[in-house]
């Protein structure tokens, strides 16, 4: 059995008196596709953003290909590299243009020329459909355009995982299909370790290797797409999947 | 006659009339034609006055201080007598064309750095060009120039170099202040508010009082700092206290997402500050910066407290002459003249500034 790409062995965190993860363990397998579920407080969100140290984690351990994440800046910095994150609100710098956010990454972390910089891009921008809009500024672009921006921007960096914070929550109904079509597209054509936390049950289906059901900072069910959503084990599991799948 | 179903209707022409201009904006209620007919009145009892006493009725040609005062109007002749010395203080007669010089190199650089064209790395080689050769202008000593002294400045010269190397050096000083007060380092952000809050409890005046007479009473025997050097450095740790606090403002208005992005791409701290957050932080407090600038090349009139010459105590020279008594308000409308033609280009030159940056964030 592969070494787990990611590993959280008994994650606590708090903020403030509210126990927001509590006892987390989780095993992420190299190119094992991921979908985090549950209502909303509980911890989804946290637990990923604890993976690139965007939140820090009062107890327990994280292992990020083989690197801890503690307090140390350069393990930080490491794992920053490897780990790409996709955001709610896109977070792309409004300053820029969209080619100009592609290449900011890998020119000024990765150390790349502007040339190859610029070459990346282009083809990570055809990848998500939109090598038109490369010149424009993000505030010119509509939610779905710089939601596949983000993720463009992400891949720039040749992460080995993806993090994904409720990408398509922000979006309208129309523009959550063009992102879920890119990421479907991801998942199945490169070999990345994806993490994503959405309400999206039928992205999950299609894509998921492993469906896991948070609820108050505890992992209360995880299994294959087919068995969590055919047959799930657990009470608040039950109750959950009511209330979504309507 | 039949319409095309199929296109938009036009939305109705605006009457463009200046008739209905006027109506909706100046007499649109009560209230408002009131306060319409009283500025109007305002405008008609000063208007005609002011310009009478300024172009109409002046004097423009006198050769004496009687001839002069026979006039109605301003004396502009008493300007074109004494404009020598308002302008470039008591620096040698004959040798006024190198503050000229000087200053026209120094509204060069200025003009030159506004203009996109020229921010290229060489501008930073034009900056210290034009520096060195204003310094040499100005003291001379070398090629062939007479050397002539600091003490013997003064005027508009004076007043840009206060002003320039006071921005100059004040603004990144205060863009660091900024970012050590957000610090999280306790030591850092405790000596940047320590700094911030002394400067800004006291006034520049007495700033330029302690840098001038308490400070060479703590320097070691025999050592002296240049008077104009000391005023200078006044004014920059003065102004950075400012800047920074504006500065610190726009650092707060950058949402957090800004900063979880940057740091998801795995930016270090001064990559994330110089590339991301900075140009947005500085785009959104332009105008509260240009309000500080424009205030401190007013304020560079304080050093007269410890007898620098600069152009508000050249005007003030100029009318104590005994000869060409009672023409102060010429010479102070002269002089406020210049400060409003440097402080509204400074102000019209930020608002293109900000179009000019906006254009990322027009859908």
């Amino acid at each position: 059995m592969s070494e787990a790409i990611i590993r959280l062995e008994n994650v606590n965190k708090w903020f403030g008196q509210f126990h927001v993860l509590r006892n987390l363990n989780l095993d992420v397998a190299p190119g094992e596709r991921i979908v985090i579920c549950g209502p909303s407080g509980s911890g989804k969100s946290t637990m990923i953003r604890c993976i690139n140290r965007l939140e820090e984690h009062q107890q327990g351990r994280i292992v990020v290909d083989g690197t801890e994440l503690t307090s140390d800046l350069r393990h930080i910095e490491t794992i920053r590299r490897d780990v790409g994150m996709v955001f709610q609100h896109f977070n792309l710098f409004p300053h820029l243009t969209v080619l100009e956010n592609l290449t900011l990454g890998p020119i000024w972390v990765l150390k790349k020329s502007r040339a190859e910089a610029e070459a990346t891009a282009m083809k990570y921008l055809e990848r998500v459909r939109i090598p038109d809009q490369a010149r424009k500024y993000p505030g010119q672009l509509s939610g779905g355009q710089q939601q596949r921006v983000a993720i463009a921007r992400s891949l720039c960096m040749s992460p080995k995982i993806m993090l994904f914070d409720e990408p398509t929550s922000a979006l309208d109904p129309e523009m959550v299909k063009e992102v879920l079509d890119v990421m479907v597209n991801l998942a199945e054509e490169s070999g990345m370790t994806m993490l994503c936390v959405t309400h999206e049950m039928g992205f999950a289906r299609k894509v998921a290797d492993r469906v896991i059901f948070m609820d108050q900072g505890e992992i209360i069910e995880q299994n294959t797409p087919d068995r969590f959503f055919d047959d799930p084990q657990h009470e608040r599991t039950r109750l959950f999947l009511q209330q979504i799948l309507h | 006659m039949s319409a095309n179903p199929s296109a938009a209707p036009m939305a109705p022409r605006a009457r463009g009339s200046r008739l209905a201009w006027l109506k909706e904006n100046l007499f649109s209620s009560p209230l408002n034609t009131l306060l319409t007919v009283l500025v109007a009145w305002l405008l008609a009892m000063a208007v005609p006055a002011m310009l009478d006493w300024l172009l109409f009725d002046a004097d423009f040609t006198a050769r004496t201080a009687q001839e002069c005062r026979q006039a109605q109007g301003a004396c502009w002749a008493f300007i074109a007598e004494k404009h020598r010395l308002i302008l470039f203080g008591v620096y040698p007669y004959d040798e006024q064309w190198r503050p000229l010089l000087a200053t026209l190199i120094l509204i060069g650089i200025m003009v030159c750095s506004a203009i996109r064209y020229f921010w290229k790395p060489w501008l930073g080689l034009l900056w210290l060009a034009a520096l060195t050769s204003v310094a040499v202008l100005m003291w001379g000593g070398v090629f062939g120039l007479s050397h002539v002294e600091n003490d013997r400045w003064g005027g508009l010269p004076l007043t840009l170099i206060l002003s320039t190397f006071g921005i100059a050096f004040a603004f990144p000083f205060g863009v660091l202040l900024a970012l050590g007060r957000r610090s999280h380092m306790p030591a850092v952000k405790s000596l940047c508010i320590i700094y911030i809050e002394l400067i800004r409890g006291v006034p520049l005046i007495s700033l330029l009082f302690m840098s001038s007479v308490m400070l060479p009473l703590f320097l070691p025997e025999g050592f002296t700092i240049d008077k104009l050097l000391r005023a200078q450095i006044a004014i920059i740790l003065f102004a950075a206290a400012y800047i920074a606090e504006t500065v610190r403002g726009g650092l707060q208005a950058i949402s957090k997402g800004q900063y979880e992005g940057a740091d998801s791409l795995g930016l270090s701290y001064w990559q994330q500050t110089r590339l991301i957050i900075l140009p947005q932080a500085l785009k959104v407090v332009i105008p509260p910066l240009v309000g500080i600038f424009i205030a401190l090349f007013k304020d560079t009139s304080l050093v007269v407290i410890i007898g620098i010459f600069d152009l508000t105590q050249a005007a003030k020279a100029a009318i104590a002459d005994a000869a060409w008594r009672g023409f102060s308000v010429e010479a102070y409308v002269f002089i406020a003249f210049i400060y409003f033609i440097f402080c509204f280009a400074i102000s019209r030159y930020s608002q293109g500034l900000e179009r000019r940056l906006d254009k990322g964030y027009q859908r």
